[in-house]
């Protein structure tokens, strides 16, 4: 059973998620900001971050930069409603593994991030 | 009866006071006392028009003809309230273009052509050589009378050294050039010289007098007496017009004298150049016809006492005046009569002398020189010397020469035909001069072609009979025609015989003159530099303040040179102060990059006319300019616009200040627009960025619903949450477009008289109930009573409510809305007790989806836009919204003018 952290700041789609992914049989943890989701990296060590981007507190970019400099092996995904180009460019760069744009298609989502963690 | 030294020592020592006054009113001009400067010396100077003509020979006319003398002097006083309207303008325009005479005038006015001003210099020389030759066989046999030498024997008979009239001659002459001659600058005004000639009039005025006087009332006894001795003498044809022709006569005559009092050398030279005031024109308009009908109330009387008292021909008419104190034994009458004649003399020839050889100097010397480049090269520095002494040996020349003239030939004729002659050679310049002020389509080609037919009219219809009988030319021309050609003869030209001898030449010469003029004008078209000149003596009154602006001129011209030019003729420190009073007169730079101003161009060739005449200037100043062909649309354009230069001017300035504002402006609104424009691709990208986010939500939980079978409790909540996120999105998209219309000034309000108490009380009512939701104490205080303001109710609700849904999110514990008057102004304030808004944050805190960015991680609910949209409804209403931290409590405040005027005016213009 795979653990994942989903962040973002939006409660309803947190809640998707979280359904979502249950629902799949992951163990989801889940963070509001990106404080709190630098605390879970720490404590419950997932292997699979989805991740927002516009966030209060510290942004997607830095929780992702984080993540990467502690362990390349914890696999990120950004799901932002940030869809330029340079965004994408710029996510990707700090070493994301996935570059997802909001709204989301639910089965689309749970196939990569499974693509991701086989 | 005299010695002639006597005599002689009192001719010498009049001209020796002439000398005297000359010399001592140049010394108080020079402390800056211009004794000329005042309008009875400018009448007297114009009585220069009275010459020995007058002193003698009007007696001498009025004892043949009776009373037509008097028309040389009608045309001058009919004429006189004309001065106003015609010698007011061409005193004007030759102050304004520097004219220097009646040549430099007419070929200035035909383009600064220098053919017709050598030409009209050759005619006033011809015209009016004879008549001062006359002047001087006036005073030689006035003083041949005095000596009582035998009257028929012809005082041209002595060779010149014993001829005290040639020594008089050269005694004028000195007295022309020391007087005449002084200043370079032919415009420059004679003060000595004009005091001189008004002395002389009075003088000449006095010495008539006197003896009209002696004659009337001590000779005779009284006029009754003179005309009763005369009527039994059987002279009563002369009290009366006479014969049939005598009312043309009188027409003919009076038109001749008008001409000639405006545009004779001398009168010219008196009226216009040595003109210091315009205003003179005002007094001369009634004392110069006085003073004309002053020196002619004792003609008639005179000569008819003369024809009573000298019955035989023992005197000739013309010397009546002399003739009566020498038979009476009045010595010192006859000597102060004899003075007068001489003044009346002395005062022409002076004048007409300067004049004439102002006109030989400066348009017939200086254009030849000048048109011989390699001269004007070489003589260039000198061309100032060889300017003035070409005018004083032209002094010497003319007068020389009339009195070769009165030598050779003077001695055949009267006074008054002579004087009739040379009136009739000036009266050619008329159409010209009169066209040439009136008629701007007047051309070169007319005025130089009937100029020319009216002098060759002029000289075969006057002069030539004058050489028949002087014995030059065979009389048959006279009887025969020439060619034996009846209709040709000179005194009936195609059989017109019933006029007079003068009045026929008048008539033919004149006509023919009048006619090719206007016919040849209407037919030629101008030069441009033609048209130029042509429109702005016209309109002269227009022009004369910027005329150095109106003569068009394109070209390029070095400065250096152009000054060089002018120190040859001015010398270097007149040069300088002429630059500099140009400089502080335009306000110009006097060049750039060395390259004078077209303006100082104009103004430096107006200084060189002042000396060297307007033609000779024009070849002067073309010979250091580079000039470019200017075609005549481009005069026309100019001229049109210098017409209202100064308007024009005065409005470009203007305008210039206007563009250079609304170029400002414009940047700014550019500079606004550009921030506009980032502006709105944020708010657009940020608008879809919060558009997909309930987009996400309504997404995912519609894809489980879809795909899963939910237990129904489950089921309701994310519908729930689907209705809650549509409604969001609903809500972002009304406030996105609410915002846009505030922006681009398309929302209207609808302002309706509300009371601001019962406004408030509803707006607040639906907030108890989330207040109390949130376990918020909820404290409402309205300082009001009945408070009634213009305003958009719902809108000031809408801010309201946001301002208070905002307290509700981040109170802790109590939220508080107060509302009260001050200064004129309604005060609404939402409190609460929250941590506040960060120092840093405060000025963007209106700034569109501005959330703080400390937000706890339960974010509120909330577009972004809510108080963005507050502060644009706030600033539709002339109000305004702040916010402040107050004893730990946030408090968001706003204000409106009470004032409704204010409010109503401003509603609409005033917003971002």
């Amino acid at each position: 059973m795979s653990k994942i952290l989903i962040v973002d700041d939006e409660p309803n789609i947190l809640l998707s998620l979280e359904y979502l992914f249950k629902k799949e049989g992951f163990q989801v943890f889940i963070a509001r900001d990106g404080e709190e989701a630098l605390g879970i990296v720490e404590k419950d060590l997932p292997e699979l971050v989805i991740l927002d981007i516009m966030m209060p507190k510290v942004d997607g970019y830095e929780v992702c930069k984080y993540i990467k400099q502690k362990s390349d092996a914890v696999k990120v995904v950004f799901l932002t409603a940030k869809s330029k180009q340079k965004d994408i460019e710029k996510g990707l760069g700090l070493g994301a593994d996935l570059y997802l744009t909001k709204p989301f298609g639910n089965k689309e989502l749970v196939n990569k991030v499974k693509g991701l963690l086989d | 009866m005299f010695s002639n030294l006597l005599i002689i020592s009192f001719t010498f020592g009049y001209l020796a006071l002439l000398f005297a006054i000359a010399w001592f009113s140049e010394r108080t001009a020079k402390k800056g006392r211009k004794l000329s400067n005042h309008p009875a010396i400018y009448a007297l100077t114009l009585a220069v028009y009275c010459t020995a003509w007058t002193y003698y020979g009007s007696v001498g006319r009025a004892a043949t003809n009776g009373l037509e003398f008097l028309t040389i002097y009608i045309g001058p006083s009919l004429i006189a309230p004309l001065w106003w309207v015609i010698m007011r303008k061409i005193i004007r325009i030759s102050k304004v273009q520097r004219i220097s005479s009646i040549a430099d005038f007419i070929s200035s006015r035909y383009g600064k052509n220098v053919t017709l001003g050598g030409v009209v210099t050759i005619f006033c020389l011809l015209g009016i050589l004879p008549y001062t030759s006359i002047q001087i066989k006036g005073v030689a046999s006035s003083f041949q009378i005095l000596q009582e030498s035998n009257a028929s024997e012809l005082l041209t008979n002595i060779p010149f050294y014993q001829d005290t009239a040639f020594y008089l001659a050269i005694g004028l002459a000195l007295f022309t050039v020391l007087f005449g001659t002084r200043d370079i600058e032919a415009t420059a005004q004679h003060e000595g010289m004009v005091m001189a000639v008004a002395f002389e009039s009075i003088f000449k005025l006095i010495a008539f007098l006197v003896v009209g006087i002696f004659v009337s009332f001590f000779v005779f006894d009284g006029f009754a007496d003179i005309f009763s001795q005369a009527a039994s003498s059987g002279l009563e044809h002369l009290f009366v017009m006479q014969g049939d022709n005598g009312i043309s006569e009188w027409f003919w005559m009076s038109v001749l004298s008008m001409m000639a009092i405006l545009f004779l050398p001398r009168q010219f030279q008196m009226g216009v150049i040595e003109n210091t005031n315009e205003k003179h024109i005002d007094t001369a308009m009634w004392l110069f016809p006085l003073y004309l009908l002053l020196i002619n109330v004792f003609v008639l009387p005179i000569a008819l006492g003369g024809l009573v008292y000298f019955p035989f021909g023992s005197f000739e008419a013309d010397t009546f005046v002399l003739a009566f104190p020498i038979a009476f034994n009045q010595e010192w009458l006859a000597i102060l009569v004899y003075l007068g004649g001489f003044s009346a003399a002395t005062g022409m020839i002076i004048v007409s002398t300067i004049a004439l050889s102002t006109m030989v100097s400066n348009n017939l010397v200086m254009p030849i020189l000048l048109f011989n480049e390699g001269f004007q090269k070489k003589y260039q520095h000198k061309l100032g010397a060889i300017l003035i002494w070409s005018r004083r040996t032209a002094i010497f020349l003319i007068i020389l020469a009339a009195y070769l003239y009165y030598k050779e030939v003077a001695g055949q004729f009267t006074l008054v035909s002579i004087g009739l002659i040379s009136f009739v050679a000036i009266a050619q310049f008329t159409p010209a001069i009169i066209g040439g002020i009136f008629w701007k389509k007047g051309a070169r080609l007319g005025a130089l072609a009937g100029i020319i037919a009216g002098f060759l009219i002029w000289f075969y219809t006057l002069v030539v009979p004058t050489m028949v009988t002087a014995g030059y030319v065979s009389e048959e021309l006279l009887t025969e025609g020439l060619f034996g050609l009846g209709f040709l003869r000179p005194q009936s030209l195609l059989g017109f015989d019933e006029m007079s001898y003068i009045t026929h030449g008048l008539f033919f010469s004149l006509s023919i003159n009048t006619l090719l003029y206007v016919l040849i004008s209407l037919f030629t078209l101008q030069t441009s530099k033609e048209h130029n000149q042509a429109v702005v003596f016209v309109d002269i009154f227009r022009f004369s303040t910027s005329l150095d602006a109106s003569v068009i001129w394109k070209g390029q011209a070095y400065l250096p040179d152009l000054k060089a030019l002018l120190v040859n003729f001015l010398g270097r420190e007149k040069t300088d102060e002429a630059l500099n009073e140009f400089k502080t007169q335009t306000g110009k730079a006097l060049s750039q990059k060395n390259f004078a101003d077209p303006e100082l161009v104009n103004y430096s060739e107006r200084l060189l006319s002042g000396i060297i005449g307007s033609a000779s200037a024009r070849i002067l100043v073309s010979s250091v300019v580079k000039e470019e062909e200017i075609s005549m649309q481009e005069v026309l354009d100019i001229l049109k616009e210098t017409q209202e230069l100064k308007s024009l001017n005065e409005e470009l300035r203007e305008k210039s200040e206007e563009l250079k504002i609304a170029s400002e402006k414009l940047q700014a609104m550019n500079e606004a627009l550009r921030l506009n424009d980032m502006l709105k691709d944020e708010f657009i990208s940020t608008v879809t960025h919060e558009m997909k986010t309930p987009i996400t939500s309504i997404r995912a939980f519609s894809e489980i619903l879809l795909d899963d079978d939910l237990p129904e409790s489950e089921r309701r909540r994310f519908l729930d949450i689907i209705i809650q996120e549509a409604n969001r999105m609903s809500r972002l998209i009304d406030q996105v477009l609410d915002l846009e219309r505030f922006d681009s000034g398309r929302q209207e309000l609808n302002i309706e008289s509300t009371d601001v108490r019962i406004m408030i009380l509803e707006a607040t009512d639906t907030m108890y109930q989330v207040m109390k939701e949130k376990g918020l104490d909820f404290n409402i205080e309205l300082n009001l009573e009945d408070l009634i303001l213009d305003l958009d109710e719902d809108r000031i609700k809408q801010v309201i409510l946001n301002l208070l849904s905002n307290a509700s999110k981040f109170a802790k514990s109590k939220v508080e809305l107060s509302a009260d008057v001050k200064d004129g102004f309604l005060r609404v304030v939402a409190k609460d007790d929250g941590k506040g808004i960060p120092q840093e944050e405060i000025p963007y805190i209106f700034d569109k989806f501005f959330q703080a960015k400390n937000q706890t991680s339960k974010k509120p609910i909330g577009s972004g836009l809510g108080l963005a949209i507050s502060k644009k409804i706030i600033a539709y209403h002339q109000g305004e919204i702040v916010v402040n931290r107050i004893g730990g409590e946030t408090c968001f405040e706003f204000s409106l003018p009470i004032n409704k005027d204010v409010l109503k005016l401003n509603q609409l213009s005033n917003h971002e």
